[in-house]
């Protein structure tokens, strides 16, 4: 027993050694933050100080559990949380779908390469005035398509890449088991395509959030992160524009984590998660 | 006729290969091969690279098709003998799954051809033991060297129990002592199972030390040029290789090499 709890002091100990660099960077940059607004005497509305973006979001926090009130901060989060989401889930699922689809024919999928790469060029975003028109600009729909489709390229080609580059003696193995065409696809081809799926969607996990935020900043109901933020930004109130940009950073860093687990779950196997010993 | 057929395991006869008939790329791969292997005979193709040692065993495989010839595997095609999984593989690279364990990766012909789940773990422990990785059935494959994945690669050819193990250059990533380790543990396995055993190589010292017969073969045009009647008896250990009759059948083997080699070099230097 006392070895056990002794050598999970341990592992504890390796772990906040670990990661006390990161930590000691994080603090000594608030601290300067903190620091240089007060000995230069910036304007509240050029940069306010960690300390008044933290009290603000205390304030909020008292709000949200306060009986009878309401924190437009939280709400907003929530509602920005959900966007990025339901996008995220409709154009990977898409993405995914249609990339196996397609790989069934080497044809179609050599066919529709080129245009999902080009499609992957352009700027979604742009498109976010014209999906306000299609589905209403207080609809979430609105930014969920924009979601979807800045999501569902990336998705898409990694996935082909991961059906398609498989090694060919693989292949030859199955062919002399004369496997059918759906043995192929599930033992080989797809958990071929996972890691490839993967980094795909720790990309597409980072352009939710940005694709959603972006999209309110052309319009949107009003408890929602981007349109907070414009508003509070003109109003001159800029501790509350703050806070909307750290909750929004504290959701898509909880979404990446949120992928990287599932994916460390899903395919323990794989070269990135392999310790020695 | 039922005890003929069954006697001789391949048969091939005229067979030609030729990649890109037709084109400027064309290249003759293999001319008029003519050869009988019986069920159960240990057999080398040996060969400078160029001399279709790979495509010979890949047209018997059904991995790839005769441009003309007769090719006939326990009396089947090729093709048909596929379909009946008689055939095993193995490759030079391992080409085991990474994302499957040992065992797992040993029972994927068995889920392929739809054995019971009771029935794979048995047959993949044993298999696993004939190999000597009893031990290591939950490992990943990169947890194991070369040799041990190679071993996990042959216990997954021998799974299903084909009648013919076919085998690329399975040993030629190894280290030489691994190697002959392995020479010895795959005479054990064939003394074991009996397969039909084709094994491709450019070790002249393998091919003596492991088979019955060492079909030498020379490129441009892919030939057979000799097959070399191997009587040392089995079983054959490390001393084999001290025996001046195995020395004898290397000198004679490499000199058949040298000559294959010497005439591609003449048209080497014709060409230029």
């Amino acid at each position: 027993m006392a070895p056990a709890g002794a050598s999970k002091a341990a592992t504890l100990r390796d772990r906040l050694g670990y990661y006390f660099p990161t930590i000691a960077i994080a603090v000594g940059v608030i601290l300067a933050w903190e620091i240089l607004v007060v000995v230069f005497d910036i304007q509240q509305f050029l940069l306010p100080k960690p300390s008044s973006i933290f009290g603000e979001f205390m304030h909020q926090v008292n709000l949200w559990l306060a009986p009878g009130e309401r924190s437009i901060l939280f709400e907003s989060s929530g509602a920005t949380f959900w966007e990025a989401f339901g996008g995220f889930i409709i154009g990977c699922g898409g993405g995914v779908l249609v990339a196996l689809i397609t790989s069934r024919w080497t044809i179609v999928s050599e066919a529709t390469m080129p245009f999902a790469i080009a499609a992957n060029s352009v700027p979604i975003i742009a498109f976010a005035p014209i999906m306000n028109n299609w589905f209403g600009i207080t609809n979430p729909a609105s930014k969920m398509a924009i979601v979807a489709i800045i999501v569902f390229f990336p998705t898409m080609i990694n996935t082909v890449r991961g059906l398609t580059l498989v090694d060919l003696s693989q292949l030859e193995l199955m062919r002399s088991y004369a496997a059918a065409p759906r043995d192929i696809l599930l033992k080989l081809r797809i958990p071929n395509a996972l890691p490839y799926m993967f980094s795909a969607f720790r990309v597409a996990s980072a352009l939710s959030l940005i694709g959603a935020v972006v999209a309110e900043f052309f319009g949107g109901p009003r408890a929602t992160l981007g349109v907070y933020i414009t508003q509070e930004a003109s109003a001159f109130d800029f501790a509350k524009a703050w806070t909307a940009i750290m909750m929004a950073s504290i959701i898509g860093i909880t979404f990446y984590l949120l992928v990287l687990y599932l994916e460390r779950r899903l395919m323990p196997w794989h070269v990135s998660f392999r310790v020695a010993g | 006729m039922a005890t003929a057929s069954r006697d001789i395991a391949i048969a091939a006869r005229g067979i030609n290969k030729i990649f890109n008939p037709g084109s400027d790329e064309e290249v003759i791969a293999l001319q008029d091969i003519n050869l009988e292997v019986e069920a159960g005979e240990f057999i080398s193709l040996i060969g400078p690279s160029g001399c279709g040692k790979s495509t010979l065993m890949r047209l018997v495989g059904d991995l790839l098709q005769p441009s003309s010839g007769e090719l006939l595997v326990n009396g089947k095609s090729p093709q048909q003998s596929r379909l009946d999984r008689e055939y095993g593989m193995v490759f030079q690279a391992a080409t085991l799954y990474e994302w499957r364990s040992v065992t797992k990766n040993v029972q994927l012909p068995l889920e392929v051809m739809g054995y019971s789940s009771d029935e794979r773990q048995l047959r993949a422990q044993a298999m696993l033991d004939m190999v000597e990785l009893g031990a290591f059935a939950n490992h990943f494959p990169w947890q194991l060297s070369g040799g041990m994945q190679q071993r996990v690669s042959i216990a997954r050819a021998l799974a299903f129990d084909p009648s013919v193990l076919l085998m690329d250059e399975p040993f030629g990533a190894l280290d030489e002592f691994t190697r002959e380790r392995m020479n010895l543990e795959l005479l054990k396995i064939w003394d074991q199972t009996g397969k039909t055993i084709i094994f491709v190589t450019h070790s002249i010292s393998e091919a003596v030390f492991l088979s019955n017969r060492i079909v030498v073969m020379s490129p441009r045009p892919g030939r057979i040029t000799e097959i070399v009647e191997n009587t040392l008896p089995y079983p054959r250990d490390f001393n084999t290789r001290s025996d001046p009759a195995y020395i004898q059948l290397v000198a004679r083997v490499r000199d058949l090499l040298r000559d294959a080699i010497a005439s591609d070099a003449a048209q080497d230097r014709g060409e230029a």
